[in-house]
């Protein structure tokens, strides 16, 4: 139980550091990267109190989706060097008493429910969890997911797919200016518009392409 | 060096959700820091669907995680996208410079 306390602390006080650093850093690319040392951390917290399939799925999804579209963004943009103008800019300096005020505020709500929440122990029986080791994390998932979930996943597929042609269409850029092939003008000449048959007279000819 | 309980975990959700806000309040620099801050949120709460899911043995918070994990991809992706096409547009993406609005 000892290494138990040590993996805990060690992960979470390198969350903490990094989520600390996400926010202060100079760098946007340090931003990413710390954000990725923080998913990754998370990830190891959940591996480590039994949920591997989702601490797997953090680290695919985060790490090795969303944390290089980010870092892809802030490369694209070239914002990586603008400096950080947080105590030094005076236009600005009201918002930093307000937000301390709120996030200790919020922290401490957070904390004064956990206390709560431990001090009322019968509110729910926290030792009656069935641990069920015969069936991996991963099974027992997909037993629940396919059967009790199904339309919330079905759900969420289509929030995925919608999420992806909105993206497609936000950054869609027509050039102008540029020959391309058209295939719906290709696939929709009639005969009427392309061939034109003529009865020539003799000795006069045709005009062409007047 | 008490054993590892529900409260210690909640506690780092609180102090992970309480640093996102922070973010979001006092960042002066761009906006992809601010979603930077919102996905650290929505791992504080991940963070405690988790918790909750294994010491309560309920398997629907994991449930749960992982449809949050989809959202919060979508909302990167939809995000990002925004946020490039402002900036092709006006060319910043500072937080101080965006009052088109005028809020």
């Amino acid at each position: 139980m000892i290494a138990h306390s040590i993996f805990f602390y060690t992960f979470s006080i390198i969350a903490v550091i990094s989520a600390i650093m996400v926010t202060v850093s100079k760098n946007t690319v340090h931003s990413v990267f710390f954000l990725i040392l923080d998913f990754i951390s998370i990830s190891c917290l959940f591996i480590m109190i039994g949920a591997e399939f989702l601490g797997m799925i953090m680290l695919i999804v985060y790490v090795g989706a969303v944390a290089v579209l980010f870092l892809f963004v802030v490369m694209m943009l070239n914002v990586a060097q603008q400096k950080n103008q947080w105590f030094a800019s005076e236009s600005s300096s009201g918002h930093i008493p307000v937000g301390l005020i709120i996030s200790t505020i919020i922290f401490f709500e957070l904390i004064i429910v956990i206390g709560g929440w431990k001090y009322k122990p019968d509110l729910f029986d926290i030792n009656n969890s069935v641990n069920n080791f015969s069936v991996s994390n991963t099974h027992s998932l997909g037993q629940v997911l396919y059967t009790d979930y199904i339309h919330v996943f079905q759900l969420s597929g289509m929030i995925l797919l919608v999420a992806m042609i909105g993206a497609i269409v936000l950054t869609f850029r027509k050039r102008t200016g540029v020959k391309t092939q058209s295939y719906l003008n290709q696939i929709s000449r009639e005969r009427s518009e392309g061939v034109e048959v003529l009865e020539v007279e003799s000795n006069k000819g045709v005009k062409i392409d007047d | 060096m008490t054993e590892i309980g529900l409260g210690h975990y909640l506690t780092l959700g609180a102090v992970i959700f309480s640093i996102g806000i922070i973010g979001i309040f006092l960042n002066r620099k761009n906006i992809i820091v601010i979603l930077m801050s919102i996905e650290l949120i929505l791992l504080a709460v991940n963070i405690n669907l988790v918790a909750f899911s294994i010491f309560l043995g309920d398997l629907s918070g994991q449930v749960f995680t992982l449809f949050i994990l989809t959202v919060a991809a979508a909302e990167a992706a939809i995000g990002l996208a925004i946020i490039v096409v402002y900036y092709r547009n006006s060319g910043t993406i500072r937080v101080e410079e965006i009052d088109k609005l005028k809020g």
